[in-house]
């Protein structure tokens, strides 16, 4: 078998990066009028100090209503693609470290093995200070597959779990905190 | 039904760390926990595709936005997107942004005391061709001031942005240009232990991509994650 070429390293996407990245109309994910469940995901990013992080973005990939990914190698037959939903989106932190998305609730999606897994969207973080991108997820309080979602499920701590299920509130807003380092730290994933 | 296929995990050393004291912003950013490993599913090796033109038209000379031409010295950068198995990625976007060749970036919060350029703005984007090329037109970006350390300067770099056939694949990065007397003193730079990873970053002048009389070329390849060797079946 060939040699493997050796990956390019990250680098941080430092504090200038509003310049080529920020694209306000992406973080309405729900521009083109897909179908689904509407909803606004909004929260505050902060560093080990509490302090606001006003130099985040936020990247989310996720499937549509119906639990499909707009990706060749999601093969699911049974589940229609939305033309009007493409299932990107990404939002930078404000001077006090805030952010608002609006979408619509992804479907369920296939696990590994026969497994469901809960709704979720899917998140990558970039900001200075961060030489190259965290995973994590974004899950749903109201959701009742959370208790059988692999990833939860695979979570012992009750509180550190929580760290990655957004609070629904009034109006179908969602409640998100990303929290950097300390007692409530979000649950970054290796992937 | 199958596993989906995984993308290959990165090996030891060869992206930086999260925490990396000689870079200061990293002590209260990076994260403290153990990150919790899961294997890949659909979420993972889906992502974003560009196919259908949502991003926007491109705009890959950054030389030609402005009423007249920006100061500096012209160049061409251009290369391919591929995997660790050497595929290329057609039809991805590729995002760049960068300072002008005073080194100031058309920020707000660059505060740096060099002057504007009313000619250059610093953003492009590309769709790769069936190959996986991009090629934009720019000028060198200047070095620059930051707080870091004591007299701490950032070598000449453009950033740019790709994404794989996988979410898990994205990629931000810098690119450095060949013979930078300030590499050996960046700790963005150093931050990836193994040395070939590193240099992977640096650009290679190619006379064969310069055009006489107008510009300098620079080739950029940028290598993202790969799947993981698929296992011999057992009959």
């Amino acid at each position: 078998m060939a040699a493997k070429l050796i990956p390019t390293p990250g680098q941080t996407v430092g504090p200038f990066f509003a310049l080529g990245l920020d694209r306000p109309e992406w973080a309405d994910m729900t521009r083109h009028n897909p179908q689904g469940e509407r909803l606004t995901i909004e929260g505050r990013v902060v560093d080990g100090d509490g302090a606001a992080v006003p130099d985040a973005l936020i990247e989310l990939w996720q499937a549509n209503a119906a639990g499909r990914y707009d990706h060749l190698a999601d093969e699911q037959a049974d589940k229609k693609i939305d033309p009007n939903f493409h299932g990107y989106g990404r939002v930078a932190t404000d001077a006090e470290g805030r952010f608002r998305i609006r979408t619509i609730k992804p479907g369920p999606v296939p696990g590994r093995g026969n497994a469901l897994q809960a709704p979720h969207i899917n998140v990558a973080f970039f900001a200075r200070g961060l030489l190259r991108q965290l995973h994590t997820r974004i899950y749903f309080s109201d959701e009742p597959a959370n208790a059988s979602d692999p990833l939860l499920s695979s979570i012992d701590e009750e509180s550190v779990r929580r760290t990655l299920i957004a609070r629904r509130g009034e109006g179908g807003v969602y409640r998100f905190d990303f929290v950097l380092q300390g007692e409530n730290e979000t649950a970054f994933l290796d992937l | 039904m199958a596993e989906p296929p995984s993308y290959a995990r990165h090996r030891d050393g060869g992206q930086p760390p999260y925490l990396y004291p000689d870079y200061a912003s990293t002590v209260k950013r990076a994260p403290m926990r153990p990150l919790i490993r899961f294997e890949h599913t659909l979420s993972e090796i889906t992502g974003p595709s560009f196919v259908s033109g949502w991003a926007g038209p491109e705009a890959t000379d950054l030389t030609r936005e402005h009423a007249g031409e920006p100061l500096g010295e012209r160049i061409i950068v251009t290369g391919r997107i591929l995997d660790e198995d050497e595929r290329p990625l057609p039809n991805t976007l590729v995002e760049l942004w960068q300072c002008n060749a005073a080194g100031r970036y058309r920020h707000p919060v660059d505060q740096h005391d060099a002057p504007l350029d009313p000619n250059f703005t610093g953003a492009g984007q590309a769709i790769t061709d069936g190959d996986g090329r991009y090629r934009f037109v720019t000028i060198k970006p200047g070095a620059y001031p930051w707080r870091n350390q004591p007299n701490a300067w950032r070598p000449a770099h453009l950033h740019f942005g790709v994404f794989g056939g996988g979410f898990v694949a994205r990629l931000i990065t810098q690119m450095y240009f060949p013979g930078d007397p300030l590499l050996q003193y960046d700790p963005i730079y150093n931050s990836t232990a193994d040395r070939q990873a590193r240099e992977r970053l640096i650009a290679d002048y190619d006379p064969n991509l310069s055009e006489p009389e107008w510009a300098l070329g620079y080739a950029f390849d940028m290598v993202l994650r790969g799947r993981e060797e698929t296992p011999f079946e057992v009959q």
